[in-house]
Parts: C-alpha cells; sequence; structure tokens
C-alpha cells in the first residue's frame, strides 16, 4: 500500500491505496471522478486524459503513487463554476461530441494542444495532435472546428466559420 | 419560442453533462456492497475443456465466488436465441446450433467466455482468474471464410449444420435473371470482399447486476441500444425473471452501432451470479475483450454479373455470396446477410430482373451480426462497384450510366420486395458533382501528376432501408418480433411535458431533437419538454434503437401520442372559453379561438385538465396520452457520395483530398445532428475502405485485438467532409422523415474504392486498401517500370 497524497481540481486529497493503483482507477474510483472514463487497455483512446501538473496526460498509463504530491485537473474542475471553459463552449456550439464518451479526454488533449500553440493552430496541426485521442461517433469534422474556434477564443483571435 | 422547432439548427440539450464529466455511464454507477467480475476466456479457436479447477482461485483474497457454464445450465438458463428464422431455397428451416451462455464442454472462438470470477476488487478477480486452471483439448479450427464450404473442411457444429452451411438462401427470380443475361448485349463480372469489422464503440459493454432478495427482484443497468428487448429475452427465453421481476437501464450509452443491441452471454451470467452469490456484481469489458466478444460486421465474399443491353440499361444482376456468421448465431444475424442485403441490391436503379444466392456459414469466429448498415453496405458496396466497372469497361462515364439507369418514377417496386420512397437520384447527383467541382478536377489531376501523385474520382450513389419496419411484413418474413415503437406523452400540470419513448439515444441526441418536435407542435421552448428514455421501469414497452428508426418510427409514435394530446387541449380549451374545439388553434404557447381575441395559455390549459373543475362532459381528468406506431414501410435515405483522392506511388499512402455527401432523408428536425450523423457514417465507411480488417491467423487467433492492431480513424486520416442534402419527404409517416444514421457508412467504401481503383488503373484491390496493398497493386501494375 501507498499513501498518496493529490490536488484535485484544487482540493488536497490522501488516500491509502495499493501500490498498483492507476490514476484513473484512483479518480474514478477512490474519489468518484467519473467524468474520466476508459475506452482501451493499451493507451491508445485518450479517453482517460487530464492534466498533471498542467500536461495532458493518459491517466490509464500512470500509477497514482508516481504522481503523489502532483496536481491533478481533471474534466469536473475545467469549468469556472457555472462559467464553462472556452473548450467546453465550443465543443458544444459546434456538436463536437454526440455518445460523450471521448469527450472529456478529448477537451483535456485539445486545450493543452492549444497551449502548446501560441502561434496559433490550422487544421492539419489539429488532426496530427489528436493522434492520441479517438472518437469512432463524430469522423472528427466537428471536433476541429470547436478546437479551432476555442484556440481562437483563448487566444483572442477571430475563429472559423461555423460549419 | 424563437426557433426551435423542425429544422431548427439547435444545440443539444444533453451536452452539459457530457461536456462537464456529468454523464452516467455504466461503469460510472455502483450499489453499496459492489462486487467486480472478470471472465476467463477461451484462448483457442476449437477445443474440448476436458477440466476446469478453480479450488485455487476460490480461496484467494476477497474472492466471493466461481461460476461456470455447469452451473448456468443446472439453473436453467436457457441458450441464446437467434430472433429470426429464415429457410433456405429448398424450404428448410436455417440450422441453428446451441448457444449456451457459456458452454461447458467445447469452446468455438477465441475469447469466449468460459468462467466467471467475482472478487470485492476488479484486482482481485483479475489475480484470481488467472489462477484458474482450465484444461483444453485443441482441436482443428476453420476461420477463413473462403474455405468453410471446401469439402472435407473442418465443421463448428457437425450434428446441426453440416459442411458449416446455416442456410442456402435465395432472393428473386433466377429463371428471368438467366434469361436477362442470355440476351444481354454486355456482361461484367466483379468478385468482391467485404472485410470483417469491429464496431469498437467508444464505451466498452458493461453490465451493473443486482437481486433484491427481500423483493425477488433483478435490476441490470447495462450498455444497450433497447433495454426492453433486453429485458424480454431474458425474461422469455433466458429464464432469468419475468419481466415484471427485472428492470433493465440503459442510462448514458457510449455509442452503439449495432454492437449493443444484442443480449450476450455477460449479462446473462452476471444476473445469474447476482442472485446466486447474494452480490451485486459489475463487469466492464476491457478493450481486448470486445474485440473477442463484441459482435462483429460484414465479412462477406461475393460473386456479381451485370447484364446490359446495347443502349446501355441494366437488364440482370446476378449475386452469389458466402456470409460468416461466425461460431454462433446472434439475435439477428440470419436476416442481415439476406431481408436487409438482397432486398437493396437494385440500388438506385431500373433494374428489372435480380437473382441473389446467399449462403450463411458457421466458422471459428466471434459472431457476426448487424454493424452500422446491416447488410445495406454491403449491396451498396456491391452494385457500386459494379456499375463503376461496367462505365470503365464499357468507356462511358460513370455518371452517365448511372443517370441512364436511376430510377425516375416512385413509388417503384423493385424484383426483390422493395418499394422505394420518391426522391430525386438526378438530383442528387448533379448537387454533388456541383459540391466537387468535377468542372475543376482535370487541372487537379494535372496538378497531382506535375507532383508524381496519382488522383482518383469516385461516385457512389447508395439507397438504403431504415426505420425497420412493418410488424406483419417482417413477421412474414421470418422475425420473432413486431417492430412497431411507442410514446407516451405526459403533460404536467403546470405545462411542462415529459415524453416517454421506447427508443435510445447512445449519440443520436433524441433529448434535443424529440423535444424540438413537441415544441414546434405546442410553440413551447425546448427545455419545457424532456425526454425519458432507456428505463423498463419507466417507458412501457420499446424496440429500441438501431437501423436508424428513431426517426421515422420512434418519432412518428411520439407524434401520434401528440395528436392525441392536441386534440384533448382543443376539446377542453374549447369548452373553458365556450368555443367549438375545431376553432382552436395552438400557436406560441396559447391556445386561440379563430377569428377572436379569445385566447387561454398553455399552462392555464394544463391546470384546468389536472384541477378538473370545469372538465367537459364526460372526459376524464388529466392530460396524458399514449400512441404505438407500426410502420407502413421501411423508409428508403439515398445520396450521392463523391470521393477525391491522391495516392503517393513510392509509399502506397492514400490522402482522401475531397469528400461530398448528398443525401436526401426526407424531413430533417435538426441539420446540426443530422450532419453529425453523416460525418461519423462516412468516418467508419472510410475505416472499413482503408484501415479497418480484422484477420484471424491460421490457428484460429484472432491477430487484430487491440488499437494497435485495428485501425480504427484517428482525426489526421480523415479530411472535413462537404454533406448537403435535399429534403423528399416520405409519405409513410407523418413527419416524411426517412433516417440518417448509417448512411455514411452504406456510401462511403464504394466511393472511396471506386476512386482508387481509378487512381490506381486497376480493380484488383480489396479492403481494407492499406498502404501495403496500394504499393503492391502499383507494382503490379507497372511491371516493366519495376523491372527497370
Ligand atoms: S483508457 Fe487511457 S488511453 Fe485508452
Ligand atoms: S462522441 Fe462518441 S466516441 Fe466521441
Amino acid at each position: 500500500m501507498s499513501e498518496v497524497t493529490l490536488t484535485v481540481n484544487g482540493r488536497e486529497v490522501k488516500r491509502d491505496v495499493e501500490d498498483r493503483t492507476l490514476l484513473v482507477t484512483f479518480l474514478r474510483e477512490h474519489l468518484g471522478l467519473t467524468g474520466t472514463h476508459v475506452g482501451c487497455d493499451t493507451s491508445q483512446c485518450g479517453a482517460c486524459t487530464v492534466h498533471i501538473d498542467g500536461n495532458a496526460v493518459k491517466s490509464c498509463t500512470v500509477l497514482a503513487a508516481q504522481v503523489d504530491g502532483s496536481s491533478v485537473t481533471t474534466i469536473e474542475g475545467l469549468a469556472d463554476g457555472d462559467t464553462l471553459h472556452p473548450m467546453q463552449a465550443a465543443f458544444r456550439e459546434h456538436h463536437g461530441l454526440q455518445c460523450g464518451f471521448c469527450t472529456p479526454g478529448m477537451i483535456m488533449m485539445a486545450v493543452e494542444i492549444v497551449k502548446r500553440h501560441p502561434q496559433g493552430l490550422d487544421e492539419k496541426t489539429i488532426r496530427k495532435e489528436l493522434e492520441g485521442n479517438i472518437c469512432r461517433c463524430t469522423g472528427y469534422h466537428n471536433i476541429v472546428k470547436a478546437i479551432d474556434t476555442a484556440a481562437k477564443t483563448m487566444q483572442g483571435q477571430p475563429a472559423m466559420a461555423a460549419e | 419560442m424563437g426557433n426551435e422547432g423542425i429544422g431548427a439548427r439547435v444545440l443539444r440539450k444533453e451536452d452539459k453533462r457530457f461536456i462537464t464529466g456529468k454523464g452516467r455511464y455504466t461503469d460510472d454507477i455502483t450499489e453499496r456492497g459492489i462486487t467486480h467480475g472478470v471472465f476467463v476466456r477461451s484462448p483457442h479457436a476449437h477445443a474440448r475443456i476436458t477440466s476446469i479447477d478453480t479450488a485455487k482461485a476460490a480461496s484467494m483474497p476477497g474472492v466471493i465466488g466461481i461460476v461456470g457454464g455447469q452451473e448456468l445450465i443446472d439453473g436453467g438458463v436457457g441458450n441464446l436465441i437467434c430472433g429470426w428464422m429464415i429457410h433456405g431455397k429448398d424450404g428448410s428451416p436455417m440450422k441453428m446450433a446451441a448457444y449456451p451462455a457459456m458452454d461447458p464442454a467445447v469452446v468455438r472462438h477465441v475469447g469466449q467466455p468460459v468462467v466467471l470470477v467475482v472478487a470485492e476488487t476488479k484486482a482481485q478477480a483479475t489475480d484470481a482468474a488467472g489462477e484458474i486452471e482450465i484444461v483444453y483439448e485443441e482441436l482443428p479450427s476453420i476461420t477463413q471464410l473462403s474455405k468453410v464450404l471446401e469439402p472435407g473442411a473442418v465443421e463448428v457444429h457437425p450434428e446441426t449444420a453440416p459442411g458449416n452451411l446455416i442456410c442456402d438462401w435465395q432472393l428473386g427470380d433466377e429463371a428471368a435473371t438467366e434469361a436477362a443475361f442470355a440476351s444481354a448485349a454486355h456482361v461484367v463480372e466483379l468478385e468482391l470482399e467485404q472485410n470483417r469489422l469491429v464496431p469498437n464503440a467508444i464505451e466498452p459493454r458493461a453490465a451493473v447486476a443486482s437481486y433484491d432478495t427481500g423483493e425477488d427482484h433483478y435490476t441490470l443497468n447495462t450498455t444497450s441500444q433497447n433495454p426492453h428487448v433486453a429485458r424480454l429475452v431474458l425474461s422469455a427465453f433466458y429464464n432469468i425473471a419475468p419481466e415484471h421481476k427485472l428492470r433493465v437501464i440503459a442510462p448514458d450509452v457510449g455509442g452503439g452501432f449495432g454492437s449493443k443491441i444484442y443480449i450476450y452471454p455477460e449479462e446473462i451470467v452476471c444476473l445469474f451470479a447476482s442472485k446466486k452469490l447474494g452480490v451485486p456484481i459489475k463487469w466492464v469489458a476491457e478493450r481486448t475483450e470486445s474485440f473477442m466478444s463484441d459482435a462483429h460486421g460484414r465479412d462477406h465474399i461475393s460473386k456479381a454479373r451485370l447484364a446490359l443491353d446495347s443502349d446501355l440499361k441494366f437488364t440482370g444482376l446476378k449475386v452469389d455470396t458466402i456470409a460468416n456468421l461466425g461460431a454462433y448465431m446472434s439475435l439477428f444475424s440470419s436476416c442481415v446477410p439476406t431481408y436487409l442485403y438482397a432486398t437493396l441490391l437494385s440500388g438506385q436503379y431500373a433494374l428489372p430482373n435480380i437473382y441473389a444466392n446467399v449462403k450463411l456459414v458457421y466458422s471459428h469466429t466471434v459472431p457476426v451480426d448487424a454493424y452500422r448498415g446491416a447488410g445495406r453496405p454491403e449491396a451498396a458496396f456491391l452494385i457500386e462497384r459494379i456499375v463503376e466497372v461496367a462505365a470503365r469497361k464499357l468507356g462511358v462515364s460513370p455518371v452517365e450510366l448511372r443517370k441512364k439507369n436511376y430510377v425516375r418514377d416512385f413509388p417503384y417496386q423493385t424484383p426483390v420486395l422493395m418499394n422505394y420512397d420518391p426522391s430525386d437520384f438526378i438530383t442528387l447527383m448533379d448537387k454533388a458533382l456541383a459540391h466537387i467541382d468535377i468542372d475543376g478536377y482535370a487541372a487537379r489531376k494535372a496538378d497531382s501528376e506535375r507532383r508524381g501523385k496519382l488522383r482518383g474520382i469516385g461516385y457512389s450513389s447508395y439507397i438504403e432501408a431504415c426505420g425497420i419496419a412493418p410488424s406483419q411484413a417482417v413477421g412474414s418474413l421470418g422475425a420473432g418480433v413486431g417492430l412497431w415503437e411507442s410514446a407516451e406523452v405526459r403533460v404536467n400540470p403546470v405545462g411542462t411535458i415529459e415524453v416517454l419513448t421506447g427508443s435510445h439515444s447512445h449519440g443520436q441526441s433524441h433529448e434535443t431533437t424529440f423535444a424540438q418536435v413537441v415544441a414546434q407542435r405546442f410553440g413551447l421552448p425546448i427545455e419545457n419538454v424532456n425526454i425519458i428514455h432507456g428505463d423498463t421501469d419507466k417507458v412501457q414497452f420499446g424496440m429500441g434503437t438501431y437501423g436508424s428508426r428513431s426517426g421515422p418510427v420512434g418519432l412518428s409514435a411520439i407524434s401520434k401520442a401528440l395528436d392525441k394530446v392536441e386534440a384533448k387541449a382543443k376539446k377542453l380549451a374549447g369548452h373553458l372559453m365556450e368555443a367549438d374545439e375545431k376553432d382552436i388553434v395552438i400557436e406560441n404557447g396559447e391556445l386561440k379561438v379563430a377569428g377572436t381575441d379569445k385566447k387561454i395559455a398553455w399552462h392555464e390549459m394544463t391546470l384546468g385538465a389536472y384541477t378538473a373543475h370545469n372538465m367537459p362532459e364526460g372526459v376524464e381528468p388529466g392530460l396524458v396520452e399514449k400512441a404505438f406506431f407500426d410502420p407502413i414501410n421501411f423508409s428508403f435515405p439515398a445520396g450521392t457520395f463523391i470521393c477525391e483522392l491522391e495516392v503517393d506511388p513510392g509509399t502506397g499512402v492514400t490522402e482522401i483530398v475531397n469528400f461530398v455527401a448528398v443525401d436526401d432523408f426526407g424531413t430533417i428536425i435538426n441539420p446540426m445532428v443530422v450532419e453529425g450523423q453523416v460525418h461519423g457514417g462516412i468516418a467508419q465507411g472510410i475505416g472499413q475502405a482503408l484501415l479497418e480488417g480484422c484477420y484471424y491467423d491460421e490457428n484460429g487467433q484472432l491477430v487484430t485485438a487491440s488499437f494497435m492492431d485495428y485501425c480504427v480513424p484517428r482525426a489526421d486520416d480523415l479530411p472535413s467532409f462537404a454533406v448537403d442534402h435535399i429534403e423528399v419527404p416520405t409519405p409513410n409517416n407523418p413527419l416524411g422523415m426517412k433516417g440518417c444514421g448509417e448512411a455514411g457508412a452504406i456510401g462511403a467504401p464504394a466511393a472511396v474504392i471506386n476512386a482508387l481503383t481509378d487512381a490506381l488503373g486497376t480493380e484488383d484491390i480489396s479492403m481494407p486498401a492499406t498502404p501495403e496493398k496500394v504499393w503492391r497493386a502499383i507494382q503490379a501494375t507497372r511491371p516493366a517500370m519495376a523491372a527497370e
């Protein structure tokens, strides 16, 4: 067993967990934060993406004990109270989700993609950067539009047309 | 109300919970004392089980119990069923072998569940599962479809289905078709493969099963597209409990694409074990388990021949298909390669003579059933490939050959049972040509050539059948159920509305689009309407969501219930305003007496219905109405897709540069939602054409059992799509809807492969056309260059 202390969505939490506990299991089972999803067992789908100290990480690939002391943000902690994060708002505005299962991971990854490209994003770059996140419903068309729009909002530029 | 009615691009009501992490999927549901189940699965394609030793596992920490197949038999659990009886051309019924949830004696595909281990934590269950010792006697297996019917082939169910043949089925007039070939001016032949696909909804299948000893009552939360159908078969065939003692809930479900229609062994076993072990049990599939146990799709090989007269009119089509159903017959497996396939072989064409022979066969593979499109993608691919090949062989434009043969007069009766809805196939093609900028194609191709690339363009004019289906008709063809839908509209005293529907949304946006239809009817805002679905305790009954039936059938039931609500509302309002009910009009949330300034607000009328202080003579209090809608025909969405792509001859990599889809879905409730369905469908169709394929090796091992080995499309494998539509409503349902959920997956593969073969100058390439296959095809067409 290990004692793991994390700051999750701004709140400090401490739990005793088996050494082999994955971060995604810690979040879902021990903290009840079920917004972070599990879609695969080979670290390919990205449904489990969260931010660890500001970086997007697949939470199925790290042990909770490994990130002891870190600050973790999950999809539940992304909005500012009732005000959606621009990426959440853009996913809704552009119909970037259907079943919603890939969505939390997509949004968490997308936020980081925007951060890593302060110079701005084009469609090709967005698509390339999404290679670690699988969506089976949307064909990505509207996800790409949503990320482009959110990037421009987050970076203070005009967005491309809605369709 | 603003514009939130039919045709409005309304943002989704369901989005908020999904974008904030508040969705509630099966794995998110827990109960006090929940335990975790892990299945031990067969590592062999075919083996006899000699012994199962659970002693060590049973004594491991946290283990609560272990359940095997013999206990299911002893407990009276019934075998899984196939719900559609078909008959062969000699009149004999299909040869369906027993399909136990866990066979204690023989395994017939890799991944077949053998034992369930239940422990306090998933880790403990996984540890214990690793200590169960099962001794297998390996037997020879057969997984390659092309070899299944060979004389002397290994047999999957020798007693029931000798030679692996389940059914030798036919449709159409063979003699008339042969006569058309005898007098044909041209005959074009083509061999085709439909690659085996894995649906891969991103939420894996899951179940939370519990049993209440006090009430003798089960509850099952599960990833289902049709919870009432699940409850029906769990009760009537698997003997879990009578329907009133079993509640099935399908909460938020993360995509289905057909794979969550069926009631799988895992749900049955978890329910059984929850009572036997006296604990609630959660089982969630790992992705590898999904690959090995979710019903697969497609998997055909076909030979097709098309006859044309000297004027290039199609005169006959003959098709021979072998369809792989896997190791057991899944719930709808028999109808997919028969009544959902051969009935669509006429395509968009006036094709007077069609004959299809389909041999349905067993193999040592995961069962195959409906996957997005279910039979219609196979039909569309066949007809659209052979038409394109015919145009090339005969030296005519594929567009002109299609236009010459399109059906123009509607309704149109095909020779293979279907009676098509009105549409306008010429306009669909012309709009698609305009979107792709056909006039600029030659210049784009020349530019590709300058850059050393091969450019191709390909067409696909698909038609499909949705809104399954008239109960009497499907009953006469062998369906074990009726395929109507039900709805209940509850108007509350304050005037807000709850709609209970038997359809189920697992991405389709019912909570928004269904609310739009209700809001339109009474001029209310959509936030005053709540759509309730997916719970057998709330909704009385329903057949669920598949075959793009939620609009054409589910919304039609709601529409009928709304008619009744409207009639009663007018009666009440007429009474309250001392006017004739015939003079009442409902708009903008008010009931008005036409031609006067008399009116009452919607909520005044609804409150009146519940206070019941002043009801018309003989009218009951309240405002709740139910309706069942049984379709009078299938609905027939159709469209033309054009794909333009570029191949790098050095690497064999194909890049889709333009993709246009123009569809006729009849009436559209929300264009944003419909476009999203088209995008997703096209992505799966492009996946089938270029990326996705399921392979078994010579030992029957599934070598594509993870996202590392089976390539579902990523964002950078796909382009953005140009999507447009025309609206020719069907006269066969109240809203004129034809359905849109599967069109993309149906139309796209032929468009892509037609474009690719155009670029390569050879017809000889199979799906998925991976870079390796494309590169090899290029080498094969350039022997001289390769030799240099
Ligand atoms: S669950 Fe983490 S990448 Fe799939
Ligand atoms: S919205 Fe369903 S997987 Fe992306």
